[in-house]
């Protein structure tokens, strides 16, 4: 029968025992899983990209519920246990006792907080799980908000830099001379200051905090010296301590942490203990990869094999983006240790290696850690380095000689070099994955761990893969938006929401562009952001469009243009036929083509002309048909009820209300619809980005269709009994693209990456946001309904659609 | 004709953006770039004429708006691995106005 298994928290540690656990002895135990948090378990490292927006609270979900449901787990999340009575073997909680074989506790570590007066004011906020972050992305909303962070060590840092980033004046407070003390020496600890100062974040070093002032909540903390920072929120890290709180009220043995031998058993015979809470040789850890190592330990002790926990050397990153500091070991002074010290100020690199009897017993670097891991694989090992000693902090790609390119440096690295430092993972065992077959980022990830965690070591991961398989290894799938920035589409779309970024200096700015003003390929994609996410407050940037889009017409081979006026779910008049034939004689339009998409086509028109020959077509009611813009085209339509022996509903009625609600909207691809009045289909709607198939019951609504360098069908949206409703759910469907998808992917491409299911989700099942959608929508065409052609049909535009001089006459003289 | 010629004023060009001037031998594109330099470009592209003047403009260098050839202002070439050069005029502001020098147009309209 199987043992049954009570696991108290759900954290990182206890995350990964469970799965070496079902790896190693599947099936072996029942487990009911314990967590104060009402929820399960999910990458807590992962807060600070969070909180400053570079990643989604769904990004960092480790375990969900199909994967507890897969092994069987019981979840009992939101619900603390509150006591364990191990004579009768039992955990009580709120809705009872449950009975254990064996138990483990990774109860993790409490934030500790400094008692001074009005600790307990609203608005004091620790860093430690998820509903924290959000209060501080909460605080953050306010405009003008101000955040002291008491404490300059890690956790405080990256809470500062997230607050910064979404736009807090922020305050880090600090006791000690220097920042990060526990990790780095002062020449790195200044080197960082100077960094977050140009950040715009302040640093007060030698803090001593004296009170935190406020009525009802928070208002401002003052010193010992009597300065006052005033704040919105106070975020205290000033440390932690190991949550021993259950273990002790249950007699088990403690010191500062829950007392556990190299097995991972506690004092009691019956209960193990993982994690933060753990004290193991003296030694309790703050950092997930003596964690991991406890989890496989732990594993392994409850399937009944053999294993041993020797305790774990640790390194450190800051999770900043930007800021590239690392450090591990012992770095302290003293008379038997020697240094190697490497400055380049201009670059702002620092790199300090203290050795004892030729070996590295501590490594810091700030600026450039490219050799990070190389450093820290001689420390574990104790690496003899008398040979190298010269050349030794330049770094691996020196030792041997000349230097090498950082591809050439990986190559170089021996087997056993530790790549992953979060999961304890080494070059072999990645090269040996993507020898296994592992040709792709993730696929490395899945099978090794390496760069799950924390993500640091990504880039040397990519380096391997490119070392390991040559061209055959074909670069992530997300590709950067161009070659002015590492970021992809997708980033740079979160952090224009996350960070409120509404300009396109903003954006190139917060995002650390590389080039000044960008290149053709970002710039059409940023300004159709921006101007998709902040309607009222981006002003549209015609230099960064297309040339159609910028003269509002489509242009040739031969630099003319070809003119196409709206005509309405396909529909005209003899009137508008009249003035379209006008025009074309007027102007001496070379062809007159009827199109694909259900009206005319004016072709060949010089570029001086167009607003001359707008003004003639706006004046008998026609209007831009944007057939160059990437944005509604046309809505085609079949004769429908008013005519056909077979038409259900008023097909063309409802093609020309979708046209007429949704011209103008800008969208990050060609949008193409159509309404096919019965199933035979004769506006050939079901291979349109949204196409509508009318029945006797209602309207059928498709998206995702294409016909053109791929041909798709469409998927079924959903079926509504109205067209009010049809048109409600194409607006929501068509806001969501809008909102989500990258620039240049077709509906159908968008919807291939985010799933129909959820796209039905949040259009179909969830009312409340569909009517936010179509609320968003129709606020957007508030500023963009509004026919261009008729904006630019002016003398003004005329003058600037002319060449600037003409000196043909001149010359002529 | 010789010396510099007056062909406008810089506030009349977008700023990276560029209009044209024409010219008995066609049409010359004078770009204005985000740090308010200007210069003077045939304006069509070796590849298959496509009007430079009607590319987006990034940093010192235009990309043809019909197949995304990219040239740089100072030499004209196209950057690589694509190949061909469009010429090159002399321009310069002074004052507000934008001044192109005719010597150099004479001679391309000779050559
Ligand atoms: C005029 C027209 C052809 C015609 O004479 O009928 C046309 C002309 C062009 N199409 Fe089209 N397409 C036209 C209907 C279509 C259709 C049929 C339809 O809309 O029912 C399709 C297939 C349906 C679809 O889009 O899924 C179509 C698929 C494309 C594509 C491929 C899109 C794709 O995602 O695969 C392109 C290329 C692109 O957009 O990147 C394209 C691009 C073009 C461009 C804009 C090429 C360019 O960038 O210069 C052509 C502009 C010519 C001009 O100056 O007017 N055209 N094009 C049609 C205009 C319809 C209208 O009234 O607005
Ligand atoms: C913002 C942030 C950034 C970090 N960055 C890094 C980093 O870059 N690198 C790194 O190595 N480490 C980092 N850490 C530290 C790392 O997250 C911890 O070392 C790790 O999460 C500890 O794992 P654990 O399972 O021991 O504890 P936790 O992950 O804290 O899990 C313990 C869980 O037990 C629950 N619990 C407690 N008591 C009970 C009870 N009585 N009943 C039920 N459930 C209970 C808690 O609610 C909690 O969910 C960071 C931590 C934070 C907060
Ligand atoms: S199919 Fe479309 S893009 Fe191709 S030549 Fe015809 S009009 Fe141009
Ligand atoms: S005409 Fe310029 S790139 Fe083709």
């Amino acid at each position: 029968m199987a043992e049954k298994l009570v696991v108290i928290g759900a954290g990182m540690a206890s995350g990964r025992m469970l799965e070496e656990l079902f790896a190693t002895a599947p099936g072996a135990h029942e487990v009911t899983l314990f967590g104060a948090e009402p929820r399960g378990n999910y990458n807590r490292i992962m807060l600070s990209p969070v909180l400053s927006g570079e990643k989604t609270y769904d990004e960092i979900v480790t375990h969900d519920a199909a994967w507890y449901a897969a092994n069987g787990v019981t979840c009992r999340f939101g619900e603390p246990v509150t006591g364990i009575d191990r004579a009768r073997r039992v955990v009580v909680s709120a809705t009872g006792e449950t009975p254990y074989d064996r138990l483990v506790i990774a109860t993790g570590s409490a934030p500790f907080i400094i008692p001074v007066p009005g600790h307990a004011l609203p608005g004091v906020l620790t860093y430690r799980d998820l509903d924290d972050t959000e209060a501080m992305i909460a605080a953050a909303a306010k405009p003008g908000a101000r955040a002291v962070v008491i404490g300059g060590g890690l956790l405080g840092l990256e809470a500062a830099a997230g607050l910064r980033l979404r736009g807090m004046e922020v305050t880090v407070l600090h006791l000690m001379p220097h920042l990060m003390e526990r990790q780095l020496d002062p020449a790195a600890g200044y080197l960082l200051q100077k960094e977050l100062e140009t950040r715009g974040i302040r640093i007060h070093t030698r803090a001593n905090t004296h009170e935190i002032v406020g009525r009802e909540r928070v208002e401002a903390v003052r010193l010992d010296d009597g300065t006052e920072y005033p704040a919105d929120i106070v975020v205290m890290a000033v440390g932690i301590r190991p949550d021993t709180g259950l273990a002790k009220a249950a007699g088990l043995a403690c010191g500062r942490g829950l007392h556990v031998d190299d097995r991972m058993i506690t004092s009691d015979g019956s209960i193990l203990a993982v994690g933060e809470c753990v004290e193991h040789r003296g030694q309790c850890y703050g950092l997930v990869a003596p964690l991991y190592e406890m989890a496989k330990v732990a594993a392994k002790t409850l399937a009944g094999e053999p294993a041993e926990y020797a305790g774990s050397v640790t390194s450190t990153k800051l999770k900043v983006t930007g800021v590239d500091l690392f450090s591990a070991g012992d770095f302290a002074e003293g008379d038997d240790r020697e240094e190697i010290v490497f400055r380049d100020p201009a670059r702002g690199v620092y790199k300090r290696l203290v050795i004892r009897d030729q070996r590295i017993i501590g490594a810091v670097m700030y600026g450039d850690t490219a050799d990070g891991a190389w450093f820290f694989g001689l420390l574990k090992d104790a690496a003899d380095i008398a040979e190298m000693r010269d050349t030794l902090i330049f770094g691996p790609a020196y030792a041997g000689g000349a230097p090498l390119d950082p591809m050439a440096a990986v190559a170089a690295l021996p087997d056993e070099a530790e790549i992953c430092g979060c999961n304890g993972v080494c070059k072999s065992t990645i090269t040996e994955a993507i020898a296994g077959g592992a040709g792709s980022l993730d696929a490395v990830r899945a099978g090794t761990r390496a760069s799950a965690s924390c993500g640091s070591c990504t880039g040397l991961v990519e380096q391997l893969l490119a070392a390991s398989l040559g061209d055959a290894y074909a670069a992530p799938a997300a590709r950067p938006v161009c070659g002015c920035t590492d970021l992809t589409h997708e980033d740079v779309r979160r952090l224009i929401k996350a960070r409120a970024l509404k300009s396109m200096p903003a954006v190139m700015q917060e995002c650390g562009w590389r080039t000044s003003c960008g290149c053709h390929v970002c710039r059409p994609a940023l300004n159709y952001y921006l101007l998709a996410d902040w309607p009222l407050d981006y002003a549209d940037d015609p230099q960064s469009r297309f040339v159609n889009e910028r003269n509002h017409a489509n242009i040739q081979k031969d630099g003319t243009y070809s003119v196409v006026p709206r005509m309405w779910g396909g529909i005209t008049t003899p009137g508008e036929l009249r003035a379209i034939a006008d025009a074309a004689e007027k102007f001496a339009v070379p062809t007159v083509k009827v199109t694909g998409g259900q009206r005319i086509d004016l072709l060949g028109v010089a570029k001086e002309d167009l607003p001359a020959i707008w003004a003639d077509l706006n004046a008998a009611g026609l209007v831009s048909g944007h057939a160059y813009a990437k944005g509604l085209r046309t809505v085609k339509t079949c004769v429908g009820t008013d005519h056909c022996r077979f038409g259900t509903q008023d097909s063309t009625g409802l093609g020309v209300a979708i046209e007429k609600r949704m011209w103008g909207a800008w969208t990050p691809h060609k949008v193409k619809m159509a309404v096919s009045g019965c199933p035979r289909n004769c506006a050939e709607a079901t291979c349109k980005d949204v196409g509508v198939i009318c029945v006797d019951s209602g309207f059928e609504v498709g998206v995702a269709g294409a016909a053109g360098m791929d041909l798709r069908e469409t998927e079924p949206l959903g079926k509504t009994a109205t067209a009010a409703e049809a048109i409600e759910l194409i607006v929501a469907f068509v806001q969501l693209y809008r909102e989500q998808a990258k620039y240049l992917d077709r509906p159908y491409k968008w919807v291939a990456k985010v799933g129909l299911d959820w796209v039905r989700e949040q259009v179909v099942d969830d009312l409340e946001n569909r009517r936010a959608l179509v609320a968003r929508f129709d606020l957007s065409q508030r500023v963009f309904q509004k026919d261009p052609w008729a904006e630019r049909a002016t003398p003004e535009t005329e003058a600037r659609w002319r060449p600037l001089a003409d000196l043909t006459l001149e010359a002529a003289e | 004709m010789s010396g510099w010629i007056d062909i406008g004023a810089l506030a009349d060009i977008p700023v990276r953006g560029a209009r044209v001037i024409r010219t008995p031998a066609g049409c010359v594109a004078v770009f204005r770039t985000a740090g308010d330099e200007v210069f003077a470009l045939d304006d069509r592209c070796p590849h298959r004429g496509g009007p430079l003047s009607e590319g987006i403009v990034h940093g010192r260098s235009v990309t043809c708006p019909l197949h995304n050839r990219v040239f740089a202002f100072e030499t004209g070439a196209a950057e690589r691995p694509e190949e061909g050069r469009v010429a090159t005029y002399p321009a310069r502001i002074e004052g507000g106005r934008v001044l192109i020098d005719a010597a150099h147009l004479a001679r391309r309209t000779a050559a």
